[in-house]
């Protein structure tokens, strides 16, 4: 089937404002009368909340989380972009445009991402109002910073917690909501089904994580801001619940995957340094302008310390493969070509898997304390971690996986193919396409959350007739009933594994064949590796305790059987992109210097799967891609 | 690189079914831990071999593991987060424990936690007091362009000092009168610090001050023990700011 995005038509520079004229509005005084559900409070989910409150609906806000306030947004650190133009250097809201659509590698649909550059500017008026404390200069007026893939200072950020403090802002949105009883709160419940009567999203099956209890919850609309899926590698950098599983489960009942191949390998973050690890952390990738990377050029002296490599006998990789760009060679080059250096066996640190990044000739140049007031934070970080000081040894380094631009396909107004499913944030595909810049992720939650879906949504809601479907209807028992048969068969099983050695197993599998480098053979290999580990995952794992209290090892289950299954999704979905384009690199398909080598010819189109059985081959549905303002062009940052 | 050798420690850790239920503390031992396994990564390596023995893993929440998003909430051997300065739970790393060394695990206590169970409390009080009047009441869209109110950046700096709390509660559990002051002041300073904050100042301290007592919190009396223990630093400058601030809203 060929879908259609819906982007509007006309000149892109009026398409947003004249979509907003064209779509229908719900009258004031009967928004309450419609119940919209939204999971998840990070950016996208605690704004549209908020947003929609405060429009008269009566909104319900889910998250696993204790508190609306921790979810996984508040750990982004860099900052968040937005067209204003301030310092006069050349920005414009086509220039967002343009840089968004070519860092993404011409694989995100033009229109959505005008939208995002156009509303960018509101988000950071809304947020000042908030009270967020944006970095000022000595004037009083609002600070921006440069940041990867643009050449202009469009970045506005918060000290290095931008994340933490937009989340605050939206979160006070919400609280404020609640506390005027427009929005009522969930915390610590699990979005653990999608409720689908004729089909339509109508409402949601949670589990309370504090009691057990399975619970069904209808409305008219259905809004999933559940962020992305990064975690079927196990180490990322995301949060520890962080999960495909309501994304997943949507899918499940019929909501299209798109993309799930597009994810982002993040080249600066502490190695890994034994099994026992849980998480990795990443680091600003600004380190990269003062540090050298390099590893021994003979593998004889791996374990000796730094210090005693001879300059001769030092490999600065990134220099030797890329004169020009050298240690600032962009993020999935200079990952890809970590994972070379040690997959040849000269990685250095705790099994080998970490590259040198060197500061010592910047401190003999600049001195230690320039460098220390450029870095400070990330070297105590740093050390902190690894015990080690960066300022005496260099670095340690090694590439994570940090974000996903894949997500479920969505339209022009944020909905899925299932009508009454919208999708925001991470959790959808959109506008990303195969790569995301530094600073849009943030953009990309707040502008979907206070300005996008306040309008679309009304579109869907005045064309049905608010509170038909109701908890009572036959479809919510089913749902609860397969929930339960779900849990019970986990608890069941009581084998001799358990759940995160399956995770941890799983992440093996996913980084050394759907990683950083990926091709036909190292994909096959994951195909059939997936499955045979998620049958053992059946009838092998250990649950330990009930469903009927709190129980961390169950929450935790149900999420890696998701993982078990998805992935499975995400390798045929590499296998099936026959081209390397953004974060997706196949080796078969590169350019003679290393580049990514983009088939336009055959795979300018979003891939959005249809689920068929977990154990059966899953449809394809392609929708096209038309680059009518922006030429389609070879990516090149030379 | 640190010492790669292994250690075992004898964990003293606080078990509880449930908010009714007896608790007490129960010795499990932690084996072939490495100084580089994060405090919760050793307490994930516990968990593991409880799960194999057949038992009940201990829980405990934890989300982010990089110090920002505040869910871990333990006490270690009396200190909350265990006492390195500007460090929470997820970061403190076990190198600074040594082979054999008894550890003391306890969740936050304060009357206004509840324990859900073992080292798992109930922080929703705080929500609650952020409810009552922690944010500005604008309208999304129909706001003024950012650079309108300029703020100067002394004032900014101030604000962004107050608005580093991730919420995490450790001021409360380190306070013997479990008190809220540190937290609740915090987010008063920081609105009342810029010009967009200032129109609700007033309501604002009252509300949230109520809340916090309606709560269970209790007051402060200058042990200045929040401060000791508050992973993002905040200052008890706040607190004098949030009487301030009080005192200006009763004469009003």
């Amino acid at each position: 089937m060929i879908l259609d995005g819906k982007s509007p038509k006309g000149p892109i520079e009026t398409s947003w404002d004249k979509h907003r004229f064209d779509m229908k509005l719900v009258n004031p005084s009967n928004k309450r009368k419609y119940k919209i559900l939204v999971v998840g409070t990070g950016l996208a989910g605690a704004s549209a909340a908020a947003t929609l409150g405060e429009l008269g609906y009566n909104v319900e806000s889910f998250c696993y989380q204790d508190s609306p306030r921790r979810a996984h947004s508040i750990a982004a650190q860099g900052g968040i972009n937005a067209a204003k133009n301030y310092p006069n250097d050349g920005d414009s809201i086509y220039r967002l445009f343009y840089d968004t659509i070519k860092g993404g590698d011409f694989r995100a649909r033009e229109a959505d991402v005008w939208r995002l550059a156009q509303v960018s500017n509101n988000i950071i008026d809304q947020c000042v109002a908030q009270g967020v404390p944006f970095a000022r200069d000595y004037a009083g007026y609002l600070d921006t910073r440069s940041f990867g893939g643009a050449q202009v200072s469009r970045t506005f950020y918060a000290r290095g917690q931008t994340g933490q403090q937009l989340l605050l802002g939206a979160y006070s949105a919400l609280s404020r909501q609640i506390k005027a009883g427009s929005v009522k709160l969930f915390p610590r419940c699990e979005m653990l089904d999608l409720v689908v009567v004729d089909g339509e999203a109508k409402g949601i099956t949670v589990r309370d994580l504090i009691t057990g209890e399975i619970r069904c919850h209808a409305g008219d609309a259905v809004v999933l801001a559940s962020g992305g899926y990064t975690n079927v590698f196990y180490l990322s950098t995301n949060a520890m619940g962080c999960s495909v599983t309501a994304t997943w489960r949507a899918h499940k009942k019929g909501a299209y995957f798109a993309n799930p191949c597009y994810t982002q390998i993040h080249p600066t973050c502490i190695p890994q340094s034994g099994d026992y690890q849980s998480k990795l952390t990443l680091m600003s990738e600004s380190l990269r302008n003062d540090g050298r990377c390099w590893v021994p050029k003979k593998k004889e002296d791996i374990g000796k310390p730094a210090n005693q490599i001879p300059e001769e006998e030092r490999d600065y990789y990134l220099e030797r493969k890329y004169p020009s760009f050298g240690n600032l060679a962009p993020r999935d080059i200079a990952s890809r070509a970590a994972k070379e250096q040690c997959d040849d066996g000269r990685g250095v640190g705790p099994g080998g898997r970490g590259v040198y990044l060197d500061f010592a000739g910047s401190i003999n140049r600049l001195g230690e304390q320039v460098i220390k007031e450029r870095y400070g934070n990330l070297f105590d970080m740093y050390e902190r971690i690894t015990a080690e000081n960066g300022y005496k040894v260099p670095m340690r380094i090694y590439p994570a996986p940090h974000y996903c631009m894949g997500g479920l396909w969505i339209d022009y107004n944020c909905e899925s193919n299932l009508p009454g499913l919208f999708v925001l944030g991470e959790a959808n595909f959109s506008v990303h396409g195969a790569n995301r810049l530094g600073a849009s992720a943030l953009m990309q939650g707040l502008a979907d959350g206070y300005f996008v879906i306040p309008y679309t949504i009304a579109n869907y809601l005045a064309r049905i007739t608010p509170g038909k479907v109701k908890a009572d209807n036959p479809e919510f028992r089913k749902s609860a009933e397969d929930v339960q048969v779900g849990i019970k068969k986990l608890l069941s099983i009581n084998g001799k594994r358990t759940v995160n050695d399956f995770h941890r197993s799983l992440g093996k599998i996913m980084w050394n064949n759907v990683g950083m480098a990926r091709s036909e053979q190292s994909l096959k290999e994951a195909l059939k590796e997936i499955p045979a580990l998620r049958e053992e995952f059946w009838q092998n794992v250990k649950v330990t305790g009930s469903g009927t209290e709190l129980n961390q090892q169950l929450e935790n289950a149900g999420r890696v059987a998701d993982f078990l299954e998805f992935s499975e999704l995400l390798a045929r979905d590499a296998l099936n992109r026959n081209e390397s384009c953004g974060g997706h690199f196949r080796v078969e398909y590169q350019m003679p210097d290393g580049e990514a080598r983009r088939d336009d010819e055959n795979f300018c189109y979003a891939a959005a799967w249809e689920f068929k059985g977990v154990d059966n081959e899953p449809e394809l549905h392609k929708e096209p891609l038309a680059f009518e303002n922006i030429h389609l062009a070879i990516r090149s940052y030379k | 690189m640190s010492d790669r050798k292994t250690m075992n420690l004898k964990l003293h850790v606080w078990r509880q079914k449930g908010p009714g239920a007896p608790g007490r503390l129960e010795i499990v031992e932690a084996r072939n831990i490495t100084p580089d396994h994060s405090f919760l990564e050793m307490l994930d390596q516990v968990n593991e071999e409880l799960i194999k023995a057949d038992k009940e893993p201990i829980a405990f929440d934890h989300d982010c593991r990089e110090g920002i998003c505040g869910s871990c909430s333990q006490v270690i051997n009396g200190i909350p987060h265990g006492g390195q300065e500007r460090t929470t739970v997820c970061q403190l790393h076990m190198r600074t424990f040594k082979d054999g060394d008894a550890i003391y695990i306890e969740p936050w206590r304060a009357r206004a936690f509840p324990i859900v169970r073992d080292l798992i409390v109930d922080r929703s009080a705080l929500d609650r007091i952020i409810q009552s009047g922690g944010y500005n009441s604008c309208h999304t869209g129909g706001v003024p362009d950012g650079n309108t109110l300029l703020i100067p950046k002394p004032d900014a700096d101030y604000a962004m000092d107050a608005a580093e709390c991730i919420g995490c509660g450790a001021c409360v559990a380190a306070c013997p009168n479990g008190s809220a002051m540190l937290f609740t002041s915090a987010k008063v300073a920081q609105l009342a610090a810029v010009p967009q904050g200032k129109a609700e100042a007033t309501t604002r301290v009252c509300a949230m001050t109520e809340t916090m007592h309606k709560e269970g919190f209790g007051n402060c009396s200058n042990h200045y023990e929040c401060q000791a223990a508050c992973p993002k630093g905040i200052s008890v400058k706040f607190i004098a700011r949030l009487n301030r601030e009080y005192q200006k809203a009763l004469f009003k």
